[in-house]
């Protein structure tokens, strides 16, 4: 049995005078021990409403939730706000986009450390400051006991996403959400993170769930890769099936728009043609058919389910064929 | 024993001194303000103000509290005595030496103004704090009484208040003051706070299952403070202001000795044509003590305005 078991978990958003919205629409995956899984998409994917699911953290208001999350066998979404409080932070912990955002800017970074480690493993505030200047240590913030008592905005940016990451692991959680940490980073500083990241989830079995739109991300990180389009998985594959050989044309599209170093001088990218405004609904079609190059009359009415396909999953009724992708110089 | 923790001081003291150590959003704004010549103004009467408050009763030359002979003696209804050996500013109307009165009325403007403002601060922190944390109902319930207050013009709240009181002291005058300005603060805090349940760090917070309570004394409120702090200082002038209105108005404290400026104001209007000074002088220093507190309150909102930044 997985660690995590995500089973068609939906979520509708519900506001007075608006058409209910589906961000998130059956999704179902698993996340073993060790093991990273990424789901990628563009924005308005859903892929951040599903962590946010996950957690438990969806706004109270105006939303339904439905299917199940079991976390070692428990449904996290039959539980209540104080058992999942008490889970929080230690089973399961999240990473955010924006560490600077994310960090208390009234309150040095120490007490937010140990904060944590007060709340969970309830040490007392002397023995949590040790191990909070340990744990900065372990995420590569060099001088750590000074920085306990410096403030947010003394820090850089890498830091304060290694301060966030050391708040998220303080206390050696199952499962780690990361939500785009390397978005608001500069690239060698991403790539750090990224290192970082890795490393500590091999070296404590941490299953890791790593949402990102950078398919450089997934390269470097994942085991496997779940694509979401509108609220939908619409490909899973492990990371190398993906980028050697991707089924699905949104995929396909997602990779031939990356720019490559090996690429004529000149060459223009390719787009994937529209935008998600002019998705059609899951219903009665492919949402993504109207921006799909293989577009078949059947893509705009007949839903296309995820079936198995190559040892992956694949929601598609005109896929990229293994052939074609390797002709278009995809394979990596 | 002491050993260690010696040792640790010392390098704290050391990190201080070289400027490495961490520096609060609030060391931040002070070492702004000490930059800007408003500021230096506001802080300036401020504090001459305050020091004023404290010192007059041993700066004062003459008892204020009693009359004495040689001015009332010389009290006719058409004339009083102005500038005399011994007495700086003369006689007021009722044979106290004006210029000791004025000294020690600082006294008492000071304590309403500031006892005014704290007790408004106080209550409109505990109604916002709780319609800000709890939301839902217990904010809508309260927020709707705030704005019942709201809605009525704050002097003539202040005047109602007072006069439900049959008989006038100097808490009269602070409690109404307080109570028109409890619903500003309750609403400023509750914005800043519904603005701080909105925030990445709360939600970020709550997914590393920080308690409820810790999120909102540790998270929510010491962000939230900000706005409060500036609008406290700018309600201390206006807090000043309304009470010596009230005082004018007569529906302050009623014991002829006491001194304050607001009283020494609204009496002195039926004298205005023997002997200006004795409304010009408790004017012009409340105008003074108002626009230190403005000049300091206007910094203060500037130097932790987050646009401000560097």
């Amino acid at each position: 049995m997985a660690l995590l078991e995500v089973r068609d978990l939906s979520v509708v958003f519900r506001r007075k005078g608006t058409a209910p919205f589906t961000a998130v629409d059956g999704v179902s995956f698993d996340v073993e021990p060790g093991r990273t899984v990424g789901l990628v998409g563009e924005s308005g994917s859903g892929k951040s409403v599903t962590a946010l699911a996950i957690m438990g953290l969806l706004p109270g208001r105006g939303r339904e939730v439905r299917g199940s999350v079991r976390f070692e066998s428990v449904d996290l979404l039959t539980l209540n706000d104080r058992q999942l409080r008490d889970r929080r932070g230690r089973d399961l912990a999240m990473v955010f986009q924006d560490p600077l955002s994310s960090l208390n800017p009234v309150i040095p970074i120490g007490l937010q450390i140990t904060e944590v480690l007060e709340r969970h493993r309830g040490m007392p505030r002397k023995q949590a400051r040790v191990e909070a200047a340990d744990l900065l240590n372990r995420v590569g913030i060099p001088d750590p006991r000074r920085r306990l008592s410096e403030y947010p905005h003394q820090l850089s940016g890498g830091m304060r996403q290694r301060a966030l990451i050391a708040i998220a692991v303080a206390c050696r959680p199952r499962l780690l959400i990361a939500d785009e940490p390397t978005t608001a980073l500069d690239v060698t500083i991403q790539a750090q993170i990224l290192a970082l990241l890795s490393e500590l989830v091999k070296s404590t079995d941490t299953a890791l769930i790593m949402i990102t739109h950078d398919l450089g991300v997934v390269a470097g990180l994942c085991d496997e890769v779940n694509v979401m389009y509108g609220g939908r998985v619409v490909e899973r594959a492990e990371r190398h099936a993906l980028f050697n050989a991707s089924r699905h044309p949104y995929t396909h599209g997602l990779l031939a728009s990356i720019p490559r170093l090996d690429a004529p001088r000149g060459e223009k990218l390719v787009p994937i043609r529209g935008s998600v405004a002019d998705n059609i609904p899951w219903e009665h079609a492919c949402a993504f058919a109207p921006r799909c190059p293989n577009a078949l009359d059947r893509c705009r009415q007949v839903r296309p389910e995820l079936v198995p396909d190559y040892g992956g999953m694949l929601r598609c009724h005109n896929p990229v064929g293994p052939l074609m992708a390797a002709e278009q110089g995809v394979s990596r | 024993m002491t050993g260690p923790k010696l040792m640790r001081r010392k390098a704290d003291r050391i990190d201080e001194l070289a400027g490495s150590g961490g520096t609060s959003l609030a060391a931040d704004a002070v070492r702004r303000m000490l930059r800007s010549p408003v500021a230096i103004t506001g802080a300036v009467i401020t504090v001459l103000f305050v020091l004023l408050a404290i010192l007059s009763p041993f700066l004062a030359p003459k008892n204020p509290f009693i009359p004495y002979d040689a001015l009332k003696n010389t009290l006719r209804p058409d004339s009083i005595p102005g500038p005399m050996p011994g007495f700086v500013l003369g006689s007021d109307q009722n044979g106290y030496d004006f210029f000791s009165r004025l000294l020690v009325g600082s006294q008492q403007t000071l304590i309403v103004g500031v006892c005014a403002t704290l007790i408004g601060v106080f209550f409109g922190m505990v109604i916002g704090g709780l319609a800000g944390a709890f939301g839902g109902w217990v904010d809508t319930l309260l927020m709707r009484f705030t704005d019942i207050l709201l809605a009525i013009p704050s002097l003539l709240l202040a005047i109602s208040i007072a006069a439900l009181f049959s008989h006038g002291t100097q808490w009269t005058v602070i409690v109404a003051v307080a109570v028109v300005s409890v619903p500003i603060f309750a609403r400023l805090l509750r914005g800043a706070m519904l603005a701080q349940r909105a925030s990445d760090h709360v939600l970020a917070a709550t997914a590393l299952g920080v308690r409820r309570r810790t999120i909102v004394f540790r998270h929510m409120l010491p962000n939230s403070m900000g706005p409060v702090i500036v609008q406290a200082t700018l309600t201390l002038a206006t807090s000043i202001i309304d009470a010596a209105a009230l005082s004018f108005l007569g529906l302050g404290d009623s014991d002829p000795s006491r001194a304050e400026w607001g009283l020494m104001l609204g009496r002195s209007q039926d004298y205005l044509d023997v002997k200006p000074e004795l409304a010009f002088y408790p004017a012009i220093a409340i105008i003074l003590v108002a626009l230190g507190f403005t000049l300091l309150g206007e910094s203060l909102r500037e130097a932790l305005d987050p646009k401000n930044r560097r």
